[in-house]
């Protein structure tokens, strides 16, 4: 028999601190109604994104079921789902 | 039906029946909104943004009203410009936003799916009326999609 050996046990503000910095991600997801297109112009008017870059998203939504459209702090987040949920699309968003 | 205008506007060329048919839905979809906000097909309108509930619930109390009234507002705006023959980049946008809730309101009542549209719906199909204002709707706001693009 063997004992375990000693585990070092992080200090909780150290795992805050390490909760806090993990970037918050904007996912969108596939639903039948909102229209291909309108998607790819919600994504370039939100985001400032190309049209390339959007109409890659949307087709990752369309053919994927859901896709990463915006990254950054918890407050950035919100404020990007909330700009697409006035747009109608299926945004939610959570720490990655 | 629409054309692409000035400083980012479009021309808008509908009929007079498109035009009251527009605003009636406008209407009834701001009715809803004011009368009976928990009604299962304005579901779509406000998705949850968190899974975690505590989360939910404070983005909706943060956010839930800001939300409703954009809704709102872009339906009114609907009603008041329905009968212009242009819209500024701004109306334009709201049109687009209201076209959007009514087609989600209206697509949840008919549950519609990825093939909804694939076969044929026989002509006495219960549905078929509302379906023709969805498609409608649909290939409208295509055209207003197409013009601002």
């Amino acid at each position: 028999m063997s004992t375990a050996a000693p585990v070092e046990v992080e200090a909780p503000r150290e795992v805050e601190d390490f909760e806090h910095d993990r970037p918050w991600i904007v996912i969108v997801w596939n639903d039948p109604i909102n229209l291909m297109s309108y998607v790819t112009l919600v994504l370039q008017k939100l985001f400032g994104y190309s049209k390339a870059k959007a109409t890659q998203l949307m087709l990752q939504v369309h053919n994927e079921g859901k896709a990463v459209v915006s990254s950054g702090t918890r407050e950035k987040a919100e404020h990007d789902v909330a700009r697409l949920h006035a747009h109608g699309l299926w945004a939610t968003m959570r720490q990655d | 039906m629409f054309e692409r205008g000035q400083e980012g506007g479009v021309e808008l060329r509908l009929s007079r029946d498109e035009r009251s048919m527009l605003a009636g839905l406008a209407a009834e979809l701001r009715a809803l909104l004011d009368g009976a906000p928990g009604d299962p097909s304005l579901r779509r309108l406000f998705p949850p943004a968190y899974d975690e509930a505590d989360d939910e619930r404070a983005y909706r109390d943060l956010m839930g009203s800001e939300l409703l009234d954009g809704r709102r507002a872009a339906l009114e705006l609907v009603a008041e410009t329905v009968d212009h023959d242009r819209l500024s980049a701004e109306e334009a946008d709201s049109w687009l936003r209201a076209l959007n809730d009514l087609r989600l309101v209206l697509g949840t009542r008919l549950d519609v799916q990825e093939d909804t549209f694939l076969e044929e719906l026989p002509p006495d199909d219960p549905r078929a009326p509302a379906l023709a204002v969805y498609g409608y709707l649909s290939w409208t706001q295509e055209q207003l999609i197409a013009a601002l693009s």
